[in-house]
């Protein structure tokens, strides 16, 4: 499918997912916002296994899993270090410097995939994937600690069938770590004031209209959508367990085919669904 | 002797417009322009006699009164001057204004432009002009029924369309006849609708100069005519279009440019000539609206055009595309232009010659060629269209892109597109305003402002203001997005409530169709597809190549592949005439398409025309409108566009609005990118205060203002404050209402504060500055010489007065008497004698008696209820001098009368108008209150007409602060001749009013009076 061609209708439509296993140095070496327990680095290894096993089995997916690389302790968050939407990917240049090595792997893999391959290579620019959010129409891009104006401008000039809004963040380490897509118009959104604010702006910058689905907690919004052949819509989540309140929310969507996961220990190190993947429609030949 | 004010000054305004505009071709123009000289004369006499006016109320009050001479101003005070004095101002101003359009007056502009034009031209003999006059004035008494300008008119205007000679015969044969007046319209209307016919009847006996024009069509190929060198826009348009055998035609538009870069939409309203200047006749005919769903367009070969803009657009990079999408769509074009591929004629380099991204790499030939493969079986039509679907979602699809800074001198880019204006830094969106989020449109200067409708939690509205590089980007930005949002976002034009709106500043307002218009209209095409060769793009890319004309490159030129095929049985079936050319000239008659045909289109043409709203820079969007739903149905919309208008006209009759105000402060508040609205309270705008006077081009002008002013004739406004404290003032305008008193602020400045100067260079040396609090308080009074010396002289048409009473609370604004720069045209003469304001109110109440006596009915009816006492003793009075932009003015203080006597401008020897406005306030005006924090209760509006005069009541609850306050504001529009006594009617109005409302206080009276002076000649 090429450019455009797709349209809304195809958002969500994905073949591959590039994953990538996580070092033991995360549990003491990875970065994180706030001070807080350690990790249990035994129970993230299951929940991320949990995590690529959906992917791969439940879902069909074509699963390109990197070795974990002990030297880059967040490397788990696949998500931050390329975007890829249709068939072009953009190597971003994260906006942690410690995390910069991490596209070296990405950009092996992504070249197997024969997508057209942008490097951001502008030594002012930062962009971390999770500051990008798709909506199938349009980018926004958070402008956060991590993301600054040049690696959106650059983002903007590697898609430029679409536009590119900047969005704000404040007090998140991401765009994503209060939102995400939940549907092809749906907007999963956090409940705090700044995602409020952040969703607010989000509609006021664009030509389109979308829904939004509301859910208490802000780690909660950020969930992957997928529009599987044989499944039809199928939504990753986070589990009751973690956030039952918003895992209610999420039990509403009739049409989708929920599955939660756990992520409570990645969490611990401002990981969420969407960062351990990035996800990739290859509609030709490979 | 009503009607015949009202025409007149509808006429001049239209002849200051066209002149401005255009004033070539229009045969029928040049016939009607002497009769409206003399006209004008006619009226300049009376208002020579009456210039000098007592304010009977007022008198007590040693107000001084200025007497000016409007022979040039800016465009603000320009609404308030009396359309000749428009005229003039159009005339000093050696560039035509883009701005000045008004469709209702449509007719009336094109006649003044020709007498504009006569002169330089030398077209017409002053004899016939002046033989002329005489139907002018019984036009102007047509005029006035404007409003009623049906489409009817449009009938005759063919049949003169045929021979100018013709023309002569029916002006003789209309004096008298408002008829005339109204065919006129009819043809105004119609030729901004489609084609203009108007051009035929034309009295001189001269020979049309003709000048070639090229225009390059978007398939690379050059097309050239010969036009009348007056002819208007549209006529070239319709050639081309026709050329083309495009029915579709609204989408698209005519482009001349400027320098290599600035590109400007070819007015059709507006002749050619005067918007091209001394460029050369250089065209290039480009999509305009850019249809956000191409697969409702009816035919096919509209979607080829907008299908070739896009190849050219992505082709020289102004429509950005991935790498993936260019492959994409250049697919889509070797399949509509060369069918299936064939491994065996269609070679490896075959693609090579196709031009498919600004950069093309072997690699993306290579994608294009193993795409177009896939597209096996497709028809060029559906290859068209599904370009046209992958281009469409393009994020810069249709965005016309505007370099600006924001507040803090970053350089951003503004997009205009469909939906609203887009916002962009470094290609990422940084904001967006979507139409219906967006109140305002204006600018002055190089500043472009949108005032933007508060944010879910905020309170106020706030404005934003964006730097263009210059005045001229900042007009082009503004028409832009008036166009813009009038296509996309309305049902139809603007519709005025009357014809007979007289405005400052920019009169510009989209005349075309709107896209739902356009939609309805296609829907009855009904036509075979027609043929027509689609050529390579081969060709046009190439040309593309650093070409912003768009193709220029000769050697690519064709023969005309596609529109000369269309048989003329074709044209008489379109809907929209294709019969235009024809009508206009007499030698392209090769078609032999009756003449009905183009009739109809004309009909249709015409209304839609009418429906143009006559602005000023301000646009102010059908905010009704604006605030529904995007998702709702296009018959909501329709049912609610209904209610809109009806509140719309309802409004425009009443008084204006405070809003002015609070756009002054908010004016200039700087950009955030991020935020979504600002408060009001921001900083005051850059170009606020009495210093604007300069030249600043200036259109921010609140439309009620406007419509107020278009409200010719004699209006009396009467505003009752039931205030406790509130004083009235009675203000009498002379000639057009020039008072816009916002009710809620007491402060805001009336319109004629606004004034602007306008530089007899350029539009941008206009100066339209609302000023606010300034103008409560200025009474301005504008003679000419010869009135003073000829108080006697006996007017036959006496425009007049407007009465405005403005009550407000106690705080007595500021009687900060303000010194008014007038620019002084270049060629106009401008003298300002001092006279001593007793002489001025003695002559005032004269005028004033005899209105005044034939209005108290009315004004007794209105008063009736709400208030119960009007005070006049408005014993302190502050007088202010609003000078209009281009005259000269002296500084007023409140005891001092100023009498500015201007010379007409040679070039127009013939017309001598005046006008005079006069402001009594009250000192206790409340200035203090806070603006416009008060909460509008409830707001009235009550008009009623009598043969001479015209009463509009306003009625306005309000509670500010805990205090309720009643206004009441009251027009009296006086139209009639010299035997009225104005004073006496004037004083009769406020005594009146006291005492329907002994509870209210007058807090203000302003009186303004427009006279045309006969020749001296005639009398």
């Amino acid at each position: 499918m090429a450019g455009l061609g797709g349209g809304p209708a195809a958002f969500g439509r994905c073949t591959h997912a590039v994953v990538r296993a996580l070092p033991e140095s995360l549990c003491r070496q990875a970065l994180r916002t706030a001070p807080g327990p350690e990790v249990d680095f035994a129970r993230a290894e299951r929940e991320h296994q949990l995590y690529v096993g959906v992917l791969k089995s439940k879902l069909g997916l074509q699963v390109l899993e990197l070795p974990a690389d002990e030297s880059l302790p967040d490397c788990v968050f696949v998500e931050d270090a390329a975007v890829v939407c249709e068939e072009t990917a953009l190597l971003t240049r994260p906006g942690a410097p410690s995390r910069r090595k991490e596209v070296e792997a990405m950009k092996r893999v992504l070249e197997g995939l024969n997508l057209n391959m942008i490097e951001m290579v502008d030594e002012n620019a930062t962009l971390d994937g999770g500051d990008v959010l798709f909506t199938g129409r349009e980018f926004f891009v958070g402008l956060s600690r991590r993301t600054n104006q040049r690696g959106a401008e650059i983002l903007a000039d590697t898609f430029k069938d679409y536009a590119v809004s900047t969005v704000p963040v404040h007090d998140s380490l991401h765009l994503k770590s209060f939102c995400s897509m939940a549907g092809p118009n749906l907007i999963a959104i956090g409940s705090s004031e700044a995602a409020q604010k952040a969703l607010k702006t989000m509609q006021q910058m664009s030509d389109h209209r979308y829904d939004k689905l509301t859910v208490p907690d802000d780690a909660a919004a950020n969930c992957i959508y997928l529009n599987v052949p044989s499944k039809g819509h199928v939504l990753l989540h986070r589990a009751p367990e973690e956030y039952p309140e918003s895992a209610k929310v999420f039990e509403k969507l009739k049409d989708h085919m929920l599955i939660p996961i756990a992520t409570t220990e990645l969490e611990k190190v401002d990981g969420a669904l969407t960062c351990c993947s990035v996800l990739i429609n290859k509609t030709s030949e490979l | 002797m009503m009607t015949e004010v009202g025409s007149e000054t509808e006429v001049k305004k239209d002849s200051e417009q066209a002149g401005a505009d255009k004033a070539k071709d229009k045969p029928e123009e040049a016939s009607d322009t002497p009769e409206n000289q003399k006209s004008r004369k006619a009226f300049s006499e009376e208002a020579l006699d009456s210039s000098s006016v007592p304010v009977p109320t007022s008198q007590s009050s040693p107000s001084s009164q200025k007497k000016e001479k409007d022979s040039s101003e800016s465009k603000g005070i320009s609404r308030f001057l009396p359309p000749w004095l428009k005229k003039q101002k159009s005339y000093t101003l050696a560039e035509p204004k883009d701005e000045a359009k008004k469709k209702a007056v449509g007719e009336d502009q094109v006649i003044e432009e020709s007498e504009c034009q006569l002169p330089e031209e030398v077209a017409q003999p002053k004899k016939s002009l002046e033989e002329a006059a005489t139907e002018n004035q019984h036009n102007a008494k047509a005029d006035e029924k404007e409003e009623k300008h049906s489409v009817s008119s449009a009938e005759t205007q063919p049949a003169k369309e045929d021979g100018k000679e013709m023309e002569v015969e029916k002006v003789a044969e209309e004096k008298e006849e408002k008829q005339v007046e109204k065919e006129k319209r009819e043809t105004k209307e119609v030729q901004t609708g489609e084609i203009k016919t108007e051009n035929i009847p034309q009295k001189s006996p001269k020979k049309i100069k003709t000048v070639q024009c090229k225009v390059m069509l978007l398939d690379g190929t050059e097309y050239s005519c010969d036009l009348e060198k007056r002819a208007k826009g549209q006529m070239l348009f319709d050639r081309v279009c026709e050329h083309l055998n495009l029915l579709e035609k609204d989408y698209f538009g005519l482009l001349f440019y400027e320098n290599s870069d600035q590109k400007n939409w070819l007015d059709p309203s507006k002749e050619i000539k005067r918007q091209i200047r001394s460029l050369p006749w250089l065209f290039t005919f480009n999509v305009k609206f850019y249809p956000p769903d191409p697969s409702q367009l009816t035919e096919d070969i509209t979607r080829y055009f907008l299908c070739l803009q896009l190849r050219q657009d992505i082709a020289s990079g102004r429509l950005p595309c991935s790498f993936v999408t260019h492959a994409l769509l250049g697919s889509y074009t070797l399949q509509a232009e060369l069918g299936d591929h064939d491994p065996e004629e269609h070679h490896s380099d075959y693609i090579s010659e196709f031009q498919f991204a600004p950069s093309q790499t072997q690699e993306m030939e290579e994608k294009v060629v193993e795409l177009h493969r896939t597209h096996r079986g497709l028809t060029p039509a559906q290859a068209d269209s599904q370009f046209l679907e992958s281009a469409k979602r393009l994020s810069m699809y249709g965005v016309d892109l505007h370099h600006a800074k924001d507040s803090e001198g970053v350089d951003i880019m503004l997009g205009v597109c469909a939906n609203g204006l887009l916002i962009y830094k470094d290609r990422l969106r940084i904001n967006r305003f979507a139409w219906p989020k967006i109140l305002k449109i204006s600018y002055k200067r190089s500043n472009f402002y949108i005032k933007v409708r508060p944010a879910e939690l905020e309170q106020f509205e706030s404005t934003i203001g964006f730097k263009l590089p210059n005045h001229r980007a900042a007009k082009r930005l503004w028409k832009v997005c008036v166009e813009h949002h009038t296509f996309f976002r309305l049902i139809s034009p603007e519709q005025p409530p009357k014809a007979k709106f007289l405005t400052l500043g920019s009169k510009f307002r989209y005349s075309g169709r709107t896209q739902a218009q356009t939609r309805q209209a296609s829907n009855l095409i009904d036509r075979p597809a027609p043929y027509f060769e689609r050529t390579s793009s081969k060709r046009v890319s190439r040309s593309l190549d650093g070409a912003p004309i768009g193709i220029s490159d000769q050697s690519l030129l064709r023969d005309f592949p596609t529109a000369q095929g269309g048989p003329a049985g074709d044209k008489v079936i379109d809907i929209e005439g294709v019969g235009q050319d024809k009508l206009k000239e007499g030698s392209r008659e090769e078609n032999g398409s009756p003449v009905k045909t183009p009739q109809l289109e004309l009909i249709q043409d015409g209304k839609n025309n009418s429906l143009r709203v006559d602005g000023e820079n301000i646009y102010v969007r059908h905010s009704n409108l604006m605030l529904e739903d995007l998702d709702k149905t296009q018959d909501d919309l329709l049912k609610h566009q209904a209610s809109i208008n009806e509140l719309k006209r309802n409004f425009m009759e009443s008084t204006p609005e405070p809003r002015p105000n609070e756009w002054e402060k908010r004016r200039i508040t700087p950009l955030s990118l991020q935020t979504h609205g600002r408060h009001g309270s921001r900083a005051e705008g850059p170009c606020t205060g009495v210093s604007d006077a300069d030249k600043s081009s200036h259109e921010t002008l609140d439309i009620v203002e406007e419509k107020k002013q278009a409200e010719v004739g004699r209006e009396e406004t009467v505003v009752i404050d039931e205030t406790n404290k509130g004083k009235m003032q009675v203000a009498t305008d002379a000639g057009e209402t020039c008072k816009v008193e916002h009710l809620s602020k007491k402060d805001s400045s009336s319109l004629p504060s606004d004034s602007s100067s306008s530089s007899s260079s350029e539009s941008e040396d206009e100066v339209g500055e609302y000023q606010p609090h300034h103008r409560a308080i200025e009474e301005v009074i504008r003679e000419e010489q010869e009135e003073e010396e000829d108080t006697n002289r006996k007017r036959e048409h006496q425009e007049k007065i407007m009465q405005h009473v403005e009550a407000t609370t106690e705080g007595s604004k500021l009687n900060v008497p303000v010194e008014r720069t007038a620019q002084v045209t270049a060629e106009a003469l401008v003298q300002e004698n001092a006279v001593t304001i007793a002489t001025e109110e003695k002559n005032f109440s004269e005028d004033m008696k005899q209105d005044l006596g034939e209005e108290k009915e009315e004004e007794q009816l209105r008063l009736n209820g709400d208030v119960s006492h009007v005070d006049i003793d408005v014993a302190p009075q502050i007088i202010c001098c609003s000078e209009p932009p281009v005259v000269k003015t002296e500084m007023v203080t409140i005891s001092d009368a100023a009498q500015r006597t201007e010379i007409s401008t040679k070039e127009v020897p013939i017309v001598q108008t005046e006008t005079k406005t006069i402001t009594y306030e009250s000192p206790q005006f409340d200035g203090s209150t806070g603006g416009n924090a008060g909460v509008l209760l409830s707001a009235q509006t009550i008009t009623s007409e009598s043969i001479s005069t015209t009463t509009t009541t306003h009625i306005t609850k309000m509670v500010k602060g805990g205090v309720s306050e009643t206004r009441i504001e009251k027009r009296i529009v006086i139209t009639g001749d010299a035997d009225i006594d104005h004073d006496e009617a004037l004083a009769q109005a406020i005594k009146e009013a006291k005492e329907q409302h002994p509870d209210m206080s007058v807090t203000r009276v302003v009186v303004h009076k427009e006279t045309e002076l006969a020749e001296e000649d005639e009398e």
